[in-house]
C-alpha cells in the first residue's frame, strides 16, 4: 500500500470541497473494496476523506412512496430492514446472496455501487490491464476469463461489475442521488455504470468529485412475485457466474409487468426493457420466459472459458421467472 | 479522463509518509490510546502494535474471515478497515471473550465439539459465532451454514462448528 | 480411574490455548526491535534479471535494507547444502542466489523495514527489469517431452505382471479413458511465516511454520554454514500445512538471511498470493485401460501417468501403486513420466499421489462396472485382493470388507436405483456413488524423552509437530495410559529442536512413529519405577516382573493384588530421586517388512445436481475407515470429516489456473481459488470399523491424516455420473461441465 493522508469529514459540502481540492483523493466509507485494492496497489489514492460521520445512515420513505436508502447504510442493515424485507424482498435477497456476513456489516450501499471488477488481471499489477492502466492491453481476452463478461464487452476490456445488490436495484429501477461541486443530481441505475468501450478505466458516470448520498427505490417493489437467482462456483461467499433479479406483476397467469436484470455478465447490471416488454400481456410460461431469455443473450459473446455463461444465463433467467411466478418452489 | 490518468501516474511515485494520528479505542474493556499512521489496518494494529495476536491474518483481503472481530458488537473483517477510522469504538477480540478466566460458552463449545484442528481460523470463527447469535437472523440449519460461510476453515471442521452455533442459539433463546 | 486413556474421545489438550488466542503461531513471536521483511516476486516465468533498482525503496525512511542477489551475503553454493529432508532429486531452488528466473513469482528481493506497512510500501518501489525468455508452462503442449526420471522420490512404479496387453485385447468389456487432475495449492489458513532472532552471541532462534523443526534446522545450518548448536528452531503451533510445511519455504531462508545480515530479529510472512509461489499438488493426467470378463472379473489394467514437475527437481508421488493394492488382477502394468515445466517444484499435498491416483482408478472402475451392468460395490467385492500384488505381500490387516458392509448399511446403498439419471427431487437430479481407497501405514524412527518428577507430573517430549492433527492430545493420552496417570498430570512438548529427534509430520505416520517412541519411553520409566520400588526393604512388589504390575492413578500395583501398591511419589521419595528421566529411540520392527501395511476407506456419497444450472451439492457422505486402533475417536473423527471436506474441494472446486501467456497462476487468492465453505458441507457420517493389527506398530494404530480424503472425490465423481449420466474426467467438476 502507498502512503496516504487521512481526514474525517463532518459535513457533506465540506467533504465534496475537500475531495475536489486534493489531488488523488478518494472518499472512504466501508472500505471493504477500496482498501482491498489499495493493498494490492491497484488503487493508490494520496488522500482519503472518511465520510462515515456524515449521517446518510437512515432508511426512510421518500416522496414517491418508495424508500430512500442512505448511502452509508450498511448492506446488512439494508437487507434486514423491516421495510426492505416487506416491500423489496428482491433487494434483501440479492444483498444476502453477496459477500459474507462480516463484509455486509461493513460495506455500505453507496460503496456497493462503486465496487470494482474482480477480474484476476485487474488485481494483479504484474499483468496488463486496460482498466487498471489504460493502454497496457487486456490480458483476459486471451487469458483466463471464466468469470468475465459476455455482454457489452469491447476489445479493450471484458470485466464484469460484481455486485449482487445492484442487480436488484437495476431491476427495481432505483435512482442514485449524488452531490458534487456543481450541486445535486439524480442518476437512474440504468445509467450509473458504464460499459468499457475504449475507456474501460472509468466504471461509472459518477463524476470525479461527486458523492453518492442516497438511493431511491420507487414505490413498486414486486414483493409478491420476485426471485434472485445466483449461480456460483460454491454455495456461499463467491461472486456470481451469472445472477438474475426478476420481478413480475401478475394478473392471474397474465403478466402485467416484468423486470429482469442480469449480474455477472457485463460491466453493469444488464437490463433490456424491450425484452421485458415482450412479456407484457403474455402468459407466464416457460416458453415465453425462454423467448425473453434468448432476447437477453442475443449478441452475447464468449471468450473461451466463459462461453458457457451464455447458455447458463438463459437458463437462469427462465429459472428466475419461474420462481417469481411461483411455478417452482423457491429454493 | 486525462486528468484522472495523470493523477494516477503521480500517485505511483514515492510519497512522503503521513504523520501519525491519535486514536482512542476501547479494546476488550480497556481504553487504549495509540499514535497511528492512517495506513495501519485495525488488524495490524491489534497484532503488531498491541500484540493481540489472537486475531489472525489469513488473507488480508476479506476472503477468509480469520481476522473477524466484534466492532461495536458487530462482526467485521478487521483486515479491511483502517484503525484511524474507529476513534472511540469498542472492540472485542478473542482475548476479550473469557471473563475472569472463565471461557465464553462459545469457546467452551468449540473445545467440547472439537470445532477446530489447527486452530488458526478459530478465533475468527468464535467471534463470528458470537456476532451471528446477536444478529438473530439464523433460523435454520441452512441459515447457519450460509451465515458462517465468511469464515473459511481449511481443516474442514464445519459440521462441528455448526453444532456449537446450534447450541449457542438454543442457549441464547433460553435466556 | 486414569487408565484406558487410549480410545477415549478426549478434548484436545491444546484446546484452551486455541480458543483463547493464546496459542502462538510462527509470526506471532514478538521480540524487541523486530524488523519486518516483505518479499518482492518476479513478474516473469523465465529469463534473467537485467537490472534491479532498489534506490527508491531504500530512500524511504525506516527501510533498513533491500536484499537482492546482487548484494546478499555469501552462503553455500552446492546443491547438497540446500537439500532439505524432503527434497526430491535435483537441484533445489536457492532464493536470491543469482539473477536467473526459474518460475513466475520467484522471490527476487526482500525489503526489510521498521514496520510492516513501510516494508510493504517499499516493496512496491523496487524496480526490476528482465530479459525475458520463452517459458514452457503448458502441460498438455509439453506432454510429448515427458520422461522417466533417473530416480523417483516416490515409490518406483511396480514392475508389470502377467500379460496386460494380451489380456486387455481378449477382455469382454473394456474401458480406455484419460483423466486429468489439476494443479492445487495447499492454502493452509496460516500463511507461511518465519521469525529469525539473531542474538549478540551469534545464536539464532528461528520460529518457523514447518511440519518438523529438524528440517528447518538442517536446511538453515547447511545452507548458511552455521553450527547446529547455534541454531534453535521452534514451531509450537502450526496453522495447518497439509504438506506445504514439509520443506522450509523461501520465507524461512530469507528471514534468516536478513537476520544474519542486519544482526537483528527479522520476520517474513508471505502474503496469500505468495502462497501460490511455491509447491503444489502437480497437475496429473492418467490413461487407464481396463478389461473385464462378462461376469465382472478384472482381467487387465494399464495405468500411464504424466505429472508435472519443475525444470530443476524431479518430483514424483505414488500415483501408480493403488491398483495393485485395491484390485485382484493377474495382468497389470504401470508407467509414471514427468513433464518438466517452468514452475516451482510440486510438493506433497494431503495424500499425495493417492488423491490423484485413486480418483482416476475409482472413476475408471466405476465406468467399467456400469458397462458391465454391475453394482459398483459388487464389482469391488468380486475383485477384492487379500494381497499387495505390487510386492507380493500379505496385508498386516485389511478390514475393507467391514467398511463396505457398515458403510453401505448406514448409507442405505441397497436402495440404490441402478440406472443413471433415475432419481430426482424437483429440478434436482440425485445420484449415489461409491469409491474406496488406501493409504500407507508407515512407521519411521523417532526418539522421545520422559521426565517424571516427585509431584507425579510427567513431561514427555519429542521434536515432532502438531499441524492440527492432534499430536499434543494423542501423545498425552498414550503416555497417560502407559503410566496410568491422569491426563492433567501429563504434558507433551513438541516443535523444538532441543527435544529428541522426530521426523517430519507427514504421510500419516506421526501416531505410529512418535506414539511408539512415547509408549516405549513411558515403559522404560515404568521399569525404572519398579526397579526403584524393589530396592526398598519390604517392598510389596519385591519379586514382581514388569508383566505382573499395573500402573494406575499414579500408583504401581500387582495385577494379582491391587492392595499391593505403592505410589510413584513414595517410590521416588524413598529412593531419594528428584526425578526419573529416560530417552529412547524406536524404529519399525523387522517383522513389518513381511507385510503390506495400509489403512483403508470407503465413501458413499449422495449428490444433488441442479438439472438446468449444473450446481452440485454434496448432500450426504458416509465414510467408513479401517485405520487400526483409534487413539482418540473425537480428534480422529474430526480428521476424517475434514478430509471429506477436502474431498469436496478436490472434486468440485479446487484448481490453480495457469495463464500460459504469463506462465503464472492467476487465481492466486482465496476469493478466486475456491476451497469449500461452511455452506458447501452437509451430512458427513464417519464410521471406524474394528481393526486389530499387531504388526503395524506397538500401538496398532495406522494414522488417519490422509486415508479420509482419497475415496471422497471419486465417490463424488461417480455420484455425479449416477445423477446426470455425464462422466466428468477432468477435475474439478465445475458446473459448466454439466450444462
Amino acid at each position: 500500500m502507498k502512503p496516504f493522508t487521512y481526514s474525517r469529514a463532518n459535513e457533506e459540502r465540506a467533504a465534496v470541497k475537500e475531495i475536489a481540492a486534493s489531488k488523488g483523493a478518494k472518499f472512504i466509507a466501508g472500505g471493504t473494496n477500496l482498501l482491498d485494492l489499495m493493498k494490492m496497489n491497484v488503487m493508490q489514492p494520496a488522500h482519503l476523506v472518511d465520510i462515515t460521520h456524515l449521517g446518510m445512515k437512515a432508511i426512510e420513505e421518500n416522496q414517491a412512496g418508495g424508500l430512500r436508502l442512505g448511502a452509508l447504510v450498511t448492506n446488512a442493515d439494508t437487507a434486514y430492514h423491516p421495510l426492505v424485507e416487506q416491500r423489496y424482498p428482491l433487494l434483501s435477497h440479492a444483498i444476502l446472496a453477496g459477500a459474507s456476513a462480516q463484509l455486509r456489516n461493513k460495506a455500505t450501499d453507496g460503496g456497493n455501487l462503486l465496487q470494482r471488477t474482480r477480474c484476476d488481471y485487474f488485481y494483479d499489477t504484474q499483468t496488463a490491464c486496460n482498466k487498471r492502466e489504460p493502454g497496457t492491453g487486456c490480458s483476459a481476452i486471451k487469458g483466463y476469463n471464466r468469470n468475465l463478461a459476455i455482454l457489452g464487452t469491447s476489445e479493450y476490456c471484458i470485466a464484469t461489475y460484481p455486485s449482487d445488490m445492484a442487480v436488484a436495484l437495476a431491476a427495481l429501477e432505483a435512482k442514485v442521488n449524488v452531490t458534487g461541486p456543481d450541486g445535486d443530481r439524480v442518476i437512474p441505475m440504468g445509467d450509473f455504470h458504464r460499459l468499457p468501450g475504449d475507456t474501460p478505466h472509468i466504471d461509472t458516470n459518477l463524476q470525479e468529485n461527486e458523492l453518492i448520498t442516497s438511493i431511491d427505490l420507487p414505490a413498486k417493489g414486486f414483493a409478491d412475485h420476485y426471485a434472485y437467482v445466483k449461480v456460483r462456483d460454491r454455495a456461499s461467499y463467491a461472486f456470481a457466474l451469472v445472477s438474475v433479479a426478476a420481478g413480475l406483476e401478475l394478473d392471474g397467469d397474465t403478466i402485467k409487468e416484468a423486470r429482469v436484470a442480469l449480474g455477472g455478465v457485463a460491466q453493469k447490471p444488464w437490463r433490456l426493457p424491450e425484452a421485458e416488454a415482450m412479456l407484457q400481456g403474455q402468459q407466464a410460461s416457460k416458453e415465453n420466459f425462454g423467448k425473453v431469455a434468448a432476447a437477453y443473450l442475443q449478441g452475447a459473446k464468449g471468450y473461451g472459458d466463459n462461453d458457457f455463461k451464455i447458455e447458463l444465463a438463459k437458463r437462469a433467467i427462465v429459472r428466475a421467472l419461474l420462481l417469481a411466478t411461483e411455478m417452482e418452489g423457491k429454493s | 479522463m486525462k486528468d484522472k490518468l495523470e493523477k494516477e501516474k503521480e500517485a505511483a511515485q514515492p510519497r512522503a509518509l503521513p504523520p501519525k494520528q491519535t486514536v482512542t479505542l476501547t479494546i476488550n474493556g480497556t481504553e487504549r490510546q495509540l499514535e497511528l499512521e492512517p495506513w495501519v489496518s485495525l488488524l495490524d494494529m491489534l497484532r503488531e502494535q498491541l500484540h493481540l495476536t489472537g486475531t489472525k491474518v489469513g488473507c488480508n483481503h476479506g476472503q477468509c474471515g480469520a481476522c473477524t472481530i466484534l466492532l461495536d458488537g458487530k462482526r467485521i473483517n478487521s483486515c479491511l478497515t483502517l484503525a484511524v477510522m474507529h476513534d472511540g469504538a469498542e472492540i472485542t477480540t478473542i482475548e476479550g471473550l473469557a471473563k475472569d478466566g472463565e471461557l465464553h460458552p462459545v469457546q467452551q463449545g468449540f473445545i467440547v465439539h472439537d470445532a477446530f484442528q489447527c486452530g488458526y481460523c478459530t478465533p475468527g470463527q468464535i467471534c463470528s459465532v458470537v456476532g451471528l447469535v446477536s444478529e438473530g437472523k439464523a433460523r435454520t440449519l441452512d441459515d447457519i451454514r450460509d451465515l458462517m460461510s465468511g469464515n473459511i476453515c481449511r481443516c474442514g471442521a464445519y459440521n462441528n462448528i455448526v453444532k456449537v452455533v446450534q447450541e449457542e442459539l438454543e442457549r441464547s433463546k433460553a435466556q | 480411574m486414569s487408565t484406558n486413556q487410549i480410545g477415549k474421545p478426549t478434548n484436545r489438550v491444546d484446546g484452551r490455548a486455541k480458543v483463547t488466542g493464546e496459542a502462538k503461531y510462527a509470526a506471532e513471536f514478538h521480540v524487541p526491535d523486530l524488523a519486518h521483511g516483505v518479499v518482492v516476486n518476479s513478474a516473469i516465468a523465465k529469463g534473467k534479471i537485467k537490472k534491479i533498482d532498489t534506490s527508491k525503496a531504500m530512500a524511504v525512511e525506516g527501510v533498513f535494507k533491500v536484499i537482492t542477489h546482487e548484494n546478499r551475503k555469501d552462503y553455500a553454493c552446492y546443491d547438497k547444502d540446500f537439500k532439505d529432508m524432503d527434497a526430491p532429486p535435483g537441484s533445489p531452488f536457492r532464493p536470491l542466489y543469482n539473477g536467473n528466473i526459474l518460475f513466475n513469482m520467484q522471490p527476487v528481493a526482500l525489503v526489510v523495514a521498521e514496520t510492516l506497512e513501510l516494508a510493504r510500501y517499499a516493496a512496491t518501489l523496487v524496480e526490476v527489469a528482465y530479459e525475458e525468455e520463452a517459458h514452457e508452462t503448458d502441460f498438455e503442449a509439453n506432454r510429448g517431452e515427458a520422461y522417466v526420471p533417473e530416480k523417483y522420490n516416490s515409490t518406483t512404479p511396480p514392475k508389470p505382471w502377467g500379460n496386460p496387453e494380451e489380456a486387455l485385447a481378449k477382455a469382454d468389456v473394456k474401458v480406455e479413458v484419460e483423466y486429468a487432475h489439476p494443479t492445487e495449492h495447499h492454502n493452509p489458513m496460516e500463511m507461511h511465516a518465519t521469525v529469525a532472532v539473531w542474538e549478540e552471541n551469534g545464536k539464532l532462534t528461528v520460529y518457523d511454520k514447518i511440519q518438523g523443526v529438524e528440517n528447518t534446522l538442517q536446511y538453515i545450518t547447511s545452507s548458511f554454514g552455521l553450527p547446529k548448536e547455534k541454531v534453535h528452531v521452534l514451531s509450537p503451533f502450526v496453522g495447518g500445512a497439509f504438506g506445504s510445511g514439509l520443506r522450509p519455504q523461501y520465507q524461512s531462508f530469507l528471514a534468516v538471511l536478513a537476520a544474519l545480515e542486519l544482526k537483528r530479529p527479522v520476520r517474513v510472512m508471505l502474503t496469500r498470493p505468495q502462497m501460490f509461489s511455491f509447491g503444489h499438488r502437480p497437475r496429473t493426467t492418467q490413461r487407464f485401460a481396463l478389461g473385464a470378463s462378462k461376469d465382472g472379473k478384472l482381467e487387465a489394467l494399464i495405468q500411464d501417468v504424466f505429472a508435472e514437475t519443475s525444470t530443476f527437481e524431479d518430483y514424483s508421488e505414488d500415483v501408480v501403486i493403488w491398483p495393485g493394492l485395491l484390485y485382484k488382477c493377474d495382468n497389470m502394468k504401470f508407467s509414471h513420466k514427468l513433464v518438466a515445466l517452468d514452475e516451482y517444484t510440486p510438493l506433497d499435498m494431503r495424500a499425495p499421489g493417492g488423491t490423484t491416483g485413486i480418483f482416476a482408478l475409482e472413476s475408471a472402475v466405476d465406468e467399467l462396472a456400469y458397462k458391465l451392468g454391475m453394482d459398483p460395490l459388487v464389482f469391488r467385492l468380486k475383485n477384492y485382493t487379500d494381497k499387495d500384488q505390487n510386492n507380493d505381500l500379505p496385508f498386516s490387516s485389511k478390514e475393507l470388507r467391514a467398511c463396505y458392509i457398515q458403510g453401505a448399511e448406514k448409507f442405505g446403498w441397497e436402495q440404490r436405483s441402478k440406472e443413471p439419471r433415475s432419481m430426482r427431487n424437483g429440478h434436482q437430479l440425485v445420484g449415489w456413488g461409491v469409491a474406496h481407497g488406501a493409504w500407507e501405514a508407515q512407521q519411521a524412527k523417532a526418539s522421545a524423552k520422559a521426565v517424571l518428577t516427585t509431584d507425579g507430573k510427567l513431561t514427555i517430549s519429542s521434536a515432532t509437530a502438531d499441524i492440527g492433527t492432534g499430536t499434543y492430545t494423542v501423545m498425552t493420552q498414550i503416555a497417560a495410559e502407559t503410566l496410568g496417570l491422569p491426563l492433567e498430570d501429563v504434558t507433551f512438548k513438541l516443535g523444538d529442536t532441543s527435544l529428541p529427534f522426530a521426523p517430519l509430520e507427514g504421510g500419516s505416520k506421526t501416531v505410529s512413529t512418535v506414539g511408539s517412541a512415547v509408549k516405549k519411553v513411558c515403559e522404560k520409566i515404568g521399569e525404572k519405577l519398579l526397579r526403584l520400588a524393589q530396592q526398598q526393604a519390604n517392598s510389596p512388589l519385591k519379586d514382581a516382573e514388569l508383566k505382573d504390575v499395573t500402573f494406575t492413578d499414579g500408583r504401581l500395583h500387582l495385577k494379582s493384588d491391587t492392595a499391593k501398591a505403592v505410589s510413584f511419589k513414595e517410590i521416588m521419595q524413598l529412593g531419594q530421586r528428584e526425578q526419573l528421566e529416560e530417552e529412547v529411540s524406536s524404529k519399525p520392527s523387522e517383522e513389518q517388512k513381511k507385510f503390506a501395511r495400509f489403512a483403508h476407506s470407503v465413501a458413499f456419497v449422495e449428490v444433488k445436481v441442479d438439472e438446468d444450472l449444473g450446481a452440485i451439492q454434496v448432500s450426504r457422505i458416509v465414510t467408513a475407515i479401517a485405520g487400526g486402533r483409534i487413539i482418540n475417536p473425537k480428534t480422529a473423527k474430526s480428521q476424517i470429516m475434514g478430509a471429506a471436506v477436502w474431498g469436496i474441494g478436490v472434486a468440485l472446486e479446487e484448481e490453480s489456473v495457469m495463464d500460459n501467456n504469463y506462465g503464472r497462476f492467476m487465481n492466486h487468492d482465496l476469493e478466486k481459488y475456491h476451497v469449500p465453505v461452511n455452506a458447501d458441507v452437509h451430512d458427513i457420517d464417519v464410521i471406524f470399523v474394528e481393526e486389530q493389527d499387531t504388526i503395524v506398530n506397538a500401538l496398532g494404530a495406522k494414522g488417519l491424516g490422509e486415508i479420509g480424503i482419497v475415496s471422497i472425490a471419486p465417490a463424488i465423481v461417480n455420484a455425479v455420473f449416477h445423477a446426470t449420466g455425464k462422466r466428468i474426467r477432468h477435475l474439478p467438476i465445475k458446473l459448466d461441465k454439466l450444462l
